[in-house]
């Protein structure tokens, strides 16, 4: 950990943070609500990759965390009017209890067998949301009445803030002792096991800190955009993304989920002009970065650094 | 008599399903592959064989060969351009390459299901039935389509029994989900049967595509809902074995004909999930999966 602090790495990203924060100063409101959503997203992200890039699980339904966490604090305030940071709190620990959910299949199956768990969770979430709609808001969307602040600055601040504070947190975490065991679990779960190391509990552990801040994500995300709905939280085109960026970024970095992240909302902004087709041209890219560059954008520039 | 529509009815969708799902166990059964562009390819083969009638002016059987035809260059497109590349890719760890392939065929599906939207926009395609009217079976009114589809869903089935029980290239096929290295042992070339399978998956593919496209019309949204279907058909099978598919497909069609007579149409899916759900814990290879 000590010699991160001087590595290229830390100061690259303490450089793209420090440049980041000044941008309210000089960009347009829409630039700052379009990477607002983005930071929220590579929360998501890195979230995911603690998940499948550590602890080996292939999770289908990231948006079952999400959509959980952001519903909860959603519901509470439209249904209570409850303050915001009370919901998001507890939105967040109905992510971590969902994350438990998730756990209890993934200790018990592998591989396609857990993805498609994570899916059927995805589409049960859905569900009950059309199902339930005096309470969640059915397809059209659930309103809520609480923001937490209507400046574009101030949001996209909490926003960068968040996801820089969450990318410390889970990038430490990957780092550490906890880390490596995770990833020998994640790759040989027997022979981890028999060096000694409670996968049960590491695994664990990894989905209540994914629960945890895909959760908290999502309850902000709600409160950024004023309401909740199946297409922007639970939808499997979302979870989709939320993979998507995960791999293009680079597996098993963290820090690229998040990059990944932000290169495919802003991508598929700048694409917009090209109407129905941006959507085409951001997976022809993200296969073509699959097939050729598997590690990702990360990936590709760390194994060129560690070469040189 | 409503029991007794249940019956017809959810035969005619179970039937679709099982054809559907078959070709899917079968490229798992021999490659490993989970091919999650499957949606895309059924849904390709009903808007070929909707655009060759309506926009090429054929006639209905040169139309659903047609659709047909394009799934079987899908099938060997996915395979080309996605499958192989990250097989034999050396940069991806051998324990990853699932993961990719799925990530893959993912992202290859939304792209043919994008351009499928741009070229013929996301309005549901019906694709005229190749028998129209309506018969009377006991006092039901049964659209002769819906027959149709029953009987060809099974005659395709038992011609792929045939071919993979009766002739050569069927038992290498069969062989190779068994044992792949022992089929090399016997100096049978691997990518050539996997070549054979993917054929069979893109004739399978498109002869479901368009008959789904003549019983429920499709759209570039049918695309995920198909690819979820067959995906947890498969798995309620259990993954690889041909004929727990064909009895997973009975259960889930007849599931969601019951739930949506019986309770609303609007809870159709759900029933059919908790079961999956319930069966991956007591018994989490399947119906007939073996590990």
């Amino acid at each position: 950990m000590a010699n991160f602090f001087t590595s290229r790495l830390f100061f690259i990203s303490l450089v793209c943070v420090v440049v980041a924060a000044t941008l309210p100063l000089y960009v347009s409101g829409y630039i700052l609500g379009l990477l607002t959503v983005a930071f929220y997203f590579g929360v998501f992200a890195m979230a995911w990759d603690l998940l499948f890039g550590f602890a080996g699980e292939v999770n289908f339904g990231p948006t079952f965390l999400i959509g959980t966490g952001a519903y909860t604090a959603g519901i509470l305030n439209n249904q209570f009017g409850w303050s915001v940071y009370v919901c998001i709190l507890l939105g967040a620990l109905a992510s971590v209890v969902a994350g438990f959910v998730l756990a209890l299949p993934a200790l018990r199956v592998r591989g396609p067998y857990f993805g498609l768990t994570t899916l059927v969770a995805v589409l049960m979430l859905q569900n009950f949301v059309v199902v339930f709609a005096d309470l969640t808001g059915g397809e059209i969307g659930l309103t809520i009445p609480d923001v937490i602040t209507i400046n574009a600055g101030a949001n996209y601040w909490i926003a960068l803030g968040f996801m820089t504070i969450s990318a410390a947190i889970l990038y430490g975490l990957s780092q550490s002792p906890v880390g490596l065991v995770l990833q020998a679990s994640g790759q040989d779960p027997v022979q981890a096991g028999a060096l000694g190391f409670n996968i049960v509990k590491h695994k664990l552990a990894a989905f209540i800190v994914s629960a945890f801040f895909s959760g908290l994500s999502g309850a902000l995300l709600v409160f950024y955009f004023g309401t909740a709905s199946v297409g922007t939280v639970v939808d499997v085109a979302v979870g989709v993304n939320v993979i998507v960026s995960a791999v293009l970024g680079g597996r098993r970095t963290v820090l690229g989920a998040a990059l990944g992240a932000i290169f495919l909302i802003v991508a598929g902004e700048f694409l917009r002009p090209t109407g129905e087709l941006a959507t085409f041209i951001v997976s022809a890219v993200a296969l073509l970065v699959v097939l050729f560059f598997p590690g990702g954008f990360l990936g590709a520039a760390l194994s060129r650094e560690a070469r040189s | 008599m409503l029991a007794l529509q249940i019956l017809i009815d959810g035969f005619a969708i179970s039937a679709l399903y099982a054809l559907g799902a078959t070709g899917f166990t079968l490229i798992f059964g021999v490659s490993g592959v989970l091919n999650l562009s499957h949606g895309a390819i059924m849904v390709a083969a009903a808007v070929a064989a909707w655009a060759a009638a309506s926009v090429l002016h054929l006639d209905i059987y040169s139309g659903a060969l047609f659709g047909v035809g394009v799934a079987l260059i899908m099938a060997f497109a996915t395979y080309f351009a996605v499958v192989k590349p990250i097989q034999n890719s050396r940069r991806i760890p051998n324990e990853e390459k699932e993961i990719f392939v799925l990530t893959g065929t993912l992202l290859w599906g939304i792209m043919i299901q994008e351009l499928i939207a741009y070229f013929f926009t996301n309005n549901a395609k019906t694709v005229l039935p190749i028998v129209e009217g309506v018969v009377d079976i006991f006092g039901n009114r049964t659209p002769r389509n819906n027959i149709f589809t029953a009987l060809v869903c099974c005659l395709v089935i038992g011609l792929l029994w045939l071919l993979v029980n009766r002739t050569r290239t069927g038992k290498a096929v069969l062989a190779a989900s068994m044992n792949p290295r022992g089929v090399t042992l016997l100096g049978l070339e691997l990518t050539q049967i996997y070549i054979v399978v993917w054929g069979i998956y893109g004739i399978l593919a498109g002869i479901a595509g368009v008959l789904l496209g003549m019983f429920l019309g499709v759209s570039s949204y049918s695309v995920g809902p198909l690819t979820a279907s067959a995906f947890s058909i498969v798995v309620l099978g259990g993954l690889g074995s041909v004929s727990g598919s064909l009895i997973a497909a009975f259960v889930v069609g007849y599931l969601e004909t019951i739930t949506a007579y019986m309770i609303s149409p609007a809870y159709r899916t759900i029933p059919a999930l908790l079961l999956l759900v319930f069966v991956m814990y007591i018994r989490p290879q399947g119906l007939l999966g073996r590990r």
